[in-house]
C-alpha cells in the first residue's frame, strides 16, 4: 500500500496543486483508518500494564521483552507461519489444477464451476467454518458419526482444536484466491501454445510441465503471497476450530486485548505480526519479480 | 507419387458444415495454399491436418499412411500458427530446440541443429533474446525455425504472415519461398491473401464455404477462373451482361466476335486487359470517365458505360491520361474475355 502522489514532472509541465487536492480525501482517509490506528498500537506496545493499575503511559521495551524472550509466544508464531505454510502449500497444490481444469472447460460448465470456486466468498467466513464444525466436530460431527455408524472408525476423525483441522478450514476458505490469481495468469495464455507443444511433439503431461506450468508460475506466487497473508492473519477460522486450545498470533492478540486486558503485550504481539508478515511478503515480492522480470515485462 | 491426400474431408459443427467434402492431391516438396475468405473452411482443415481438430467424415493419408487415427504429437508436422505462439518463458534457442528434446535428440546434435535452422532464418545473433523482445518479424522467424528444426514431413503455416506490416510481408514472402525451394519441405499454407497465395505457392485451392471452388496453379486461376467466385476473388474482375447472337456478342453498344451459343450470357473482363482506343470498331464500348485514381505505377479508371460501371487498369506511361468526365471508348481482345451463361438475377453481380 503505498499513495502515489508525486506529480509528473516532465519538463514545460506545470501539474499545479489539482493533483493534491485530488488525492487529499483519500490519503485523509488512509492516515485517519489506516496509519494513525496503526501508530497508535505500535505506540500502545511501549506502555506497561499492570493488572491493578490498568495501563500506564509511559515508554518502556517490557511488552517487547517478554514477547522476545517467552517460549510461549515463539510457539505462537511458529505455529501460525507454520499453519500459514501449510494452508499456502495446500492451495497452491489444489487450486493451480483446479483452475486449469476449470478454464479448459466447455462453456456452460465454465461459467457453472466457476460460481462453485468463487461460492465460498460469498459466505460469511464464520458460517463456512461452523459448517466445518457441524461435520466433524466431535463425536455428534454429521461426518464422524456416519463412519461410527458404518464401523470405519471407532474414535471420531481429530479434527476440531488440531492443527490439520485449522489448515484444511483455511486452505477451504482461501481457495478462491488462488483459483482466481492462477485463472488470471491462464487467461493470458496463448491458447495455441499447447497446440504448438503437441506439434512439436510433446506430451500431454510434458505440455503442462514444460509450457502451461512455467508460465503460470507467477501466478501462483501471486496467490500464494496472497493466501500467506491471509492465513497468517485469519482470526474468524483459528478462533472457531483452533479455540482457545491451539491459538494463533491473531486470536492470541485478541485474548490479550478482550480477555487479560493486557492491551499493551496484545498490541506488541500484533505488531510484531505485522511486521512480519510485511518483511515476508515484500521479500517474496521482490524475489519473484526478480526471477521473472525478463520473461514477463 | 503423390504424399499427402485428403479424401472427401469433411468437418461439421452442429449443423453447420465447416469444411464439405474436400479432396486434394500434393506432391512431395509442392508448395499448396488454401485461400479463401474468413469462414470457408482453409483454417478447419489445416487444424485437422495437424490434428487439432478430428475429421466427422473422409480421410487423411501421408505417405500411404493413415493420419486420422495419429495424434497430433506424432504426426510430425511442422506448424507456423498465426499468433506464432511462442513459449515466452524461452528463449529463441530454447524455443527452436522444444521439438529436437521431446524427440529425444542429443544435447550436442540438439544444439548444432538450432544454430543451423537460427542461421537459416536468419536469427543467428538472437538465440538468447525471449520472444517478447524481439519485433514481429523476428518472432516469425523463430516461429518458423522452431517449425522446420524438427525436419517437418509437412510444413503447415497457419496465415503466418497476416500480423507483420506491408514492406515485412512482402520480404517474409520472398525469404520463405526461398528456404522452402532450399530445404524442399512440402509446405501447406492457409491464408486470406490472394497476393500471398499467388506469390509463394505452387498451386492454390480456392475455397468457399467449405467447398473448393477451383484448383489450379496460380497463373492459370487467375486467367482462367473456374467459378465466379474464383474471379471475383482473385484480384479485380468485371462482370458484365452479355446478349449472344450468332457468334456475336453484344455488351452495351460494343460487339465482340465469339465462339458460343445464343442466349443471355455473363462476360468476365480483367480491369488490366481493358485499353483506350479513338477509334469506333464494332469491338468498342463507349463510356465517360467517373473516377480515376492515381497509384503511382498505374492509374484506376472507372468508366460509366451503357453496359453498366466497368474497372479500367492502365499502366503508368507517362502518357496523358484521360481526364474525370471525359469521353472514351474501351477494347479488349476477345479471347481475354470469360463467357459463362447468366443465371437468372445474378446479372450485374459484380466484386
Amino acid at each position: 500500500m503505498t499513495a502515489e502522489t508525486s506529480p509528473g514532472t516532465a519538463s514545460g509541465e506545470r501539474p499545479g496543486r489539482a493533483p493534491y487536492l485530488l488525492v487529499l480525501p483519500a490519503l485523509l482517509l488512509f492516515v485517519g483508518v489506516v496509519l494513525v490506528p496503526i501508530a497508535m498500537t505500535v505506540l500502545l506496545s511501549f506502555h506497561e500494564w499492570d493488572p491493578y493499575r490498568g495501563i500506564e503511559t509511559v515508554l518502556v521495551l517490557d511488552n517487547w521483552h517478554e514477547v522476545w524472550s517467552d517460549g510461549y509466544f515463539h510457539e505462537m508464531f511458529l505455529r501460525t507461519f507454520r499453519i500459514a505454510v501449510l494452508v499456502t502449500a495446500l492451495c497452491a497444490l489444489l487450486g493451480a489444477p483446479e483452475a486449469y481444469i476449470v478454464s479448459r472447460m466447455r462453456d456452460p460448465w465454465r461459467g457453472i464451476f466457476v460460481l462453485v470456486v468463487l461460492g465460498p466468498l460469498l459466505i460469511s467466513v464464520v458460517a463456512r467454518t461452523l459448517g466445518w464444525a457441524l461435520l466433524f466436530g466431535g463425536h455428534s460431527g454429521v461426518i464422524n458419526r456416519a463412519l461410527i455408524d458404518l464401523g470405519l472408525i471407532t474414535d471420531p476423525l481429530p479434527f476440531m482444536f488440531t492443527e490439520t483441522g485449522v489448515v484444511i478450514a483455511l486452505a477451504h476458505v482461501l481457495m478462491p484466491f488462488m483459483v482466481l490469481s492462477v485463472w488470471a495468469a491462464l487467461q493470458r495464455l496463448d491458447p495455441q501454445v499447447e497446440n504448438a507443444a503437441a506439434s512439436l511433439g510433446a506430451g500431454q503431461f510434458a505440455i503442462i510441465r514444460r509450457i502451461v506450468l512455467p508460465q503460470i508460475i507467477p501466478g501462483i506466487l501471486s496467490g500464494s503471497i496472497i493466501v500467506f497473508a491471509l492465513a497468517a492473519s485469519a482470526f474468524a477460522t483459528p478462533s472457531i476450530i483452533g479455540g482457545r486450545r491451539l491459538k494463533v498470533a491473531s486470536t492470541l492478540a485478541y485474548d490479550e486485548f478482550l480477555n487479560t486486558l493486557d492491551w499493551p503485550l496484545g498490541a506488541a504481539v500484533a505488531t510484531l505480526l505485522l511486521v512480519a508478515l510485511v518483511a515476508i511478503i515484500v521479500g517474496c515480492n521482490r524475489l519473484v519479480e526478480r526471477r521473472f522480470a525478463e520473461v514477463f515485462r | 507419387m503423390t504424399f499427402l491426400v485428403l479424401d472427401d474431408l469433411t468437418k461439421r459443427f452442429g449443423d453447420h458444415v465447416a469444411v464439405d467434402g474436400l479432396s486434394l492431391a500434393v506432391e512431395e516438396g509442392e508448395f499448396v495454399a488454401l485461400l479463401g475468405p474468413s469462414g470457408c473452411g482453409k483454417t478447419t482443415t489445416l487444424q485437422m491436418i495437424a490434428g487439432f481438430q478430428h475429421p466427422s467424415a473422409g480421410a487423411i493419408t501421408l505417405a500411404g499412411r493413415d493420419l486420422v487415427a495419429v495424434p497430433p504429437a506424432r504426426r510430425g508436422l511442422g506448424i507456423v500458427f498465426q499468433s506464432y505462439a511462442l513459449f515466452p518463458h524461452m528463449t529463441a534457442a530454447q524455443n527452436v530446440a522444444f521439438g529436437l528434446e521431446m524427440q529425444g535428440i542429443a544435447r550436442a546434435e540438439r544444439e548444432e541443429r538450432v544454430r543451423q535452422t537460427l542461421a537459416l532464418v536468419g536469427l543467428a545473433a538472437f538465440a538468447d533474446r525471449f520472444p517478447r523482445r524481439m519485433s514481429g518479424g523476428q518472432q516469425q522467424r523463430v516461429a518458423l525455425a522452431r517449425a522446420l528444426v524438427i525436419r517437418p514431413r509437412i510444413l503447415l503455416l497457419d496465415e503466418p504472415l497476416s500480423n507483420l506490416d506491408a514492406k515485412l510481408r512482402e520480404e517474409m514472402q520472398i525469404e520463405l519461398r526461398q528456404i522452402q525451394r532450399t530445404l524442399g519441405t512440402t509446405t501447406l499454407l492457409v491464408t486470406h491473401d490472394q497476393s500471398e497465395a499467388m506469390a509463394l505457392a505452387d498451386r492454390i485451392v480456392v475455397m468457399n464455404q467449405g467447398r473448393v471452388e477451383q484448383i489450379a496453379s496460380p497463373d492459370e486461376a487467375y486467367e482462367r477462373p473456374a467459378t465466379p467466385f474464383v474471379a471475383s476473388f482473385l484480384g479485380k474482375t468485371n462482370v458484365l451482361g452479355a446478349e449472344v447472337r450468332s457468334n456475336r456478342a453484344s455488351i452495351g453498344d460494343g460487339s465482340w466476335a465469339v465462339s458460343a451459343g445464343d442466349g443471355a450470357m455473363l462476360a468476365t473482363i480483367r480491369p488490366e486487359k481493358i485499353a483506350f482506343v479513338a477509334d469506333t470498331a464494332p469491338a468498342t464500348l463507349s463510356g465517360t470517365v467517373r473516377n480515376r485514381i492515381f497509384q503511382g505505377d498505374h492509374w484506376l479508371y472507372q468508366i460509366a458505360t451503357p453496359a453498366g460501371l466497368v474497372t479500367v487498369l492502365r499502366q503508368n506511361t507517362g502518357e496523358p491520361a484521360p481526364a474525370e468526365g471525359a469521353p472514351v471508348r474501351l477494347t479488349w481482345r476477345s479471347e481475354d474475355m470469360g463467357l459463362r451463361r447468366a443465371e437468372p438475377g445474378r446479372i450485374g453481380a459484380r466484386a
